[in-house]
């Protein structure tokens, strides 16, 4: 790589906060037209970096190069005016504002009179941009409408009419589904082509060797190196990023596969689930596969009683049961871990120990008063057992990592001693090394006898961890695989033609 | 293609449904008073709502940003005595006097927005503290006694007539078309959906939230003040203890028409349905002689239903 290629380098890049290094030293560099992998575990400093480059974090020492001159970004118009742009992971789009008044925000085209918007002119040239992305969205179209692939779209195009020819993309794809993932990989390919340089944040590798032409890895806040993709490999990205071997990523004991917990015969709810048929079984792990918008979180929330079912029998240890609430449905034996959890799962505001126990009230309370020495107890237990880390039980469940947050919710449902617990999307956001730990933890689970239903959009989480995997499209089960017989091919195609095959 | 126009026939519903209840309780009272259909009769319930329907506008563009306005009655009475009394005590005339109060309500406004962006208290609580000291220094200012000998070019405003319309009536028009193309054409509108929509995301494209929100509380502010000299003219006096409660109707009127409290979500149709439903509910309960007492609840349960319907409605979505 000639020096003239190098379109950005951020030089000796060091900050701390209070009590925290955040970076130190870090030197990163970004070549015209290329897709560059930043990745590293939560807190390695990758979005500290980011937020240096786009102006919205000061920085304590180094250089920022562009285009080979030395430019000074302190605040973010000066980063948007060189041309950098920033994909955050909770996208930035006002919900109930149309696609074209997102893009332009604080740019409208003005008409004639003063202070007024020339809607026309804005219309049209927020189509043009979603045009040459080749996408197909209406730039009339409320954003609240569309989906998350969409909105991640409506970005990029936001970013192109700033005329970026630097986005830095934080974990697109957590939330998209992999034919979703291969329209934004298009995307990238046709900018990349344009000239543009991008920053692509992932904890998935495999979407990393994918798409990228480079990838640097972080860890504890300094540069551990930068590779080109096609002279590196997973095993050594990984090794790079925890500083250590992390054996087998998907550890999992044999388990003797017992007898039903759960059964779903024909389960309708009328708008995404038309007749599901699922059986499982104490002490296995059953992945549920699919694209977004197959039913796979109607599912888990139809079997929860978060909503109806218009048709279908459920049965719980071999009775039926009728799951009209989530109430029912804990008092029943199950546990949800929800898709969003800071949305759906936690009280973010709330303590640890709070958050643990909530759902244990039963055990701890006594005339309506809460006994506080067995919450700080039980709170204890979860802790030790889940390895949960954090600096005590009272600290706020905001400040704890998106792995250990996720941690905190399945201590909540452990204490409730489930026969049944759903996780639907559990390792979303979460770096490499917890990500093992909550899978070990699911494994754990499936051997002391739940039995386990895990939606996952990760089809080597799915393959890796799963028992049985169930496939679906379009609201019904299009295939079902036992682990050693399952292929990524078998469930791709599965979950995009709704055809197994000759699997079954 | 006969069912796709059954399809936007019920889109049309939905989006419309508050105008549809508004239309029900319209038919309702014209089967049960022969009173109630008469040109007289609706355009007196266009000039009982007028006042209403002026301070809503401005309630409107505050709830817009996820905000709120609690001050205007007290607003409104302050205003309106201030105009009054400076108009006949100070001896200003009718415009001194009429632009004094329009000036107090715009400096009130700004220290509610102030005090919101600066001094970072939730809405609620600022205008919340507003509106004691404002009804305070009424009383303080009108030492709790009425103020009457107005100009006849001052009551002109209150009860007068252009083209056979009375003036608040004009003057209620006039504002929710300034207010329609405000919100729905110039850029500050449209900044005030990206405020209540996300104030974090709004700074960020480079908008600052903070002007935005200081101005939606000195537009209430504004149209509190006229709906006060407006309220003071038809009465022909100020009176220190006028306007008591009027926030809840404000707040009603938009909350009817389909604008969120929490911001982001509505346009100032609604807010004119809102307050035509409260304004129509009032007129004809007393046209069918329902006693005062009753007339509260059964607005009561109106609202609650119309807020249903219109919840129901989108849900289905």
């Amino acid at each position: 790589m000639s020096a003239n290629d190098v379109f950005l380098r951020m030089e000796g890049i060091s900050k701390a906060f209070p009590g925290v290094q955040a970076l130190q030293d870090v030197t990163f560099e970004v070549a015209r037209g290329e897709i560059h992998a930043l990745v590293g575990e939560n807190g390695a400093g990758k979005s500290t970096l980011m937020k240096i480059l786009t102006g919205a974090l000061p920085r304590d020492d180094g250089r920022i190069v562009m285009r080979g001159q030395p430019v000074e970004i302190s605040i973010p118009s000066d980063a948007r005016s060189l041309g950098i742009s920033m994909i955050h992971q909770e996208l930035s789009l006002i919900p109930y504002l149309t696609v074209g008044q997102n893009i332009y925000l604080g740019r409208e085209p003005q008409a004639r009179i003063p202070g007024f918007i020339d809607w026309s002119a804005l219309y049209a040239q927020a189509q043009q941009l979603l045009d040459r992305l080749n996408v197909d969205v209406d730039a009339h179209a409320e954003v609240q409408e569309l989906s998350i692939a969409q909105q991640q779209m409506v970005e990029v195009a936001k970013a192109l009419s700033l005329n970026a020819d630097l986005i830095a993309m934080d974990e697109p794809t957590s939330a998209l589904s992999e034919r979703e993932t291969e329209v934004l990989f298009d995307v990238m390919r046709t900018l990349e082509k344009q000239g543009v340089s991008l920053i692509f944040i992932s904890h998935r590798l495999g979407e990393v060797f994918q798409i990228a032409d480079r990838v640097t890895v972080l860890r504890d806040g300094q540069l551990i190196g930068t590779a080109p993709i096609a002279e590196s490999d997973e095993d050594r990205v990984v090794q790079m990023m925890v500083g250590r071997e992390l054996g087998e990523m998907y550890p999992r004991a044999e388990v003797q596969r017992r007898e039903v917990v759960l059964e779903a015969i024909d389960l309708d709810d009328g708008r995404e689930l038309h007749g599901v048929d699922l059986r499982l079984h104490c002490g296995e792990i059953l992945g549920v596969a699919g694209l977004v918008g197959a039913g796979r979180t109607a599912l888990a929330e139809t079997l929860f009683g978060i909503r109806p079912a218009v048709a279908g029998d459920v049965h719980l240890e071999g009775r039926q049961v009728k799951l009209s609430s989530p109430g029912e449905a804990i008092r029943l034996g199950m546990g949800f871990v929800p898709e969003d959890r800071k949305l759906q799962g936690l009280f973010l505001n709330m303590a640890v120990r709070e958050n643990i126990v909530i759902s244990a009230m039963d055990k701890l309370t006594r005339w309506g008063f809460v006994n506080f020495t067995k919450a700080d107890r039980m709170a204890r237990e979860f802790v030790d057992k889940l390895d949960i880390r954090t600096p005590g039980l009272r600290q706020r469940v905001r400040n704890l990592s998106g792995g250990n947050q996720q941690k905190v919710i399945i201590a909540r449902w452990l204490t409730l001693k489930p026969r049944v617990l759903i996780l639907d999307e559990p390792t979303r956001g979460i770096d490499v090394g917890a990500k093992a730990e909550i899978h070990a933890l699911m494994s754990q689970l499936a051997q002391e006898g739940v039995g386990v239903l895990m939606i996952s959009s990760e089809l080597p989480e799915v393959l890796g961890v799963s028992d049985r995997i169930l496939v679906m499209h379009e609201g019904r089960v299009a295939g079902e695989f036992d682990r050693d017989q399952a292929t990524q091919d078998d469930i791709m195609r599965a979950a995009t033609s709704g055809k197994a095959n000759d699997a079954q | 293609m006969h069912n796709s126009h059954l399809s936007s026939l019920g889109e049309i519903l939905r989006r419309f449904s508050v105008f549809v209840i508004l239309l029900v309780i319209c038919l309702v009272f014209a089967l049960g008073s022969s009173d109630f259909l008469t040109a007289s009769n609706l355009l007196n319930v266009a000039l009982q709502t007028s006042i209403i329907t002026i301070v809503a506008i401005g309630m409107t563009f505050t709830i817009l940003t996820a905000g709120i306005d609690l001050s205007v009655g007290s607003v409104m009475a302050l205003c309106g005595a201030l105009a009054a009394g400076q108009a006949v005590r100070q001896g200003w005339g009718t415009y001194g006097g009429i632009g004094a109060g329009l000036l107090a309500g715009l400096v009130l406004g700004a220290i509610n927005g102030l005090l919101i962006i600066k001094g970072k208290m939730p809405p609620f609580v600022a205008t919340l503290a507003m509106m004691a000291v404002a009804r305070g220094l009424t009383l303080v200012y009108t030492q709790g006694r009425p103020i009457a000998g107005l100009e006849q070019d001052f009551i002109f405003w209150g009860t007068g007539r252009l083209l056979g319309t009375p003036v608040p009536v004009i003057l209620m028009a006039s504002l929710t078309l300034l207010a329609f193309v405000v919100l729905r054409h110039t850029r500050f509108g449209l900044y005030v959906y990206a405020t209540g929509g996300n104030e974090e995301i709004t700074r960020l494209a480079g908008v600052s939230p903070g002007w935005i929100k200081l101005a939606v509380y000195v537009i209430s502010g504004f149209t509190a003040a006229l709906g006060g000299v407006l309220l003071t003219a038809r009465l022909w006096s100020a009176q220190p203890n006028v306007a008591v409660g009027w926030e809840l109707d404000a707040i009603a009127a938009p909350v009817l028409g389909g604008i969120s409290l929490f911001g982001g979500v509505g346009g100032i149709g609604g807010t004119l349905v809102g307050a035509f439903i409260i304004g129509v509910m009032s007129n004809g309960l007393n046209l069918l002689g329902v006693p005062s007492y009753y007339q509260q609840v059964i607005k009561g349960v109106v609202f609650i239903l119309a807020v249903m319907l219109d919840l129901l409605t989108k849900r289905r979505r």
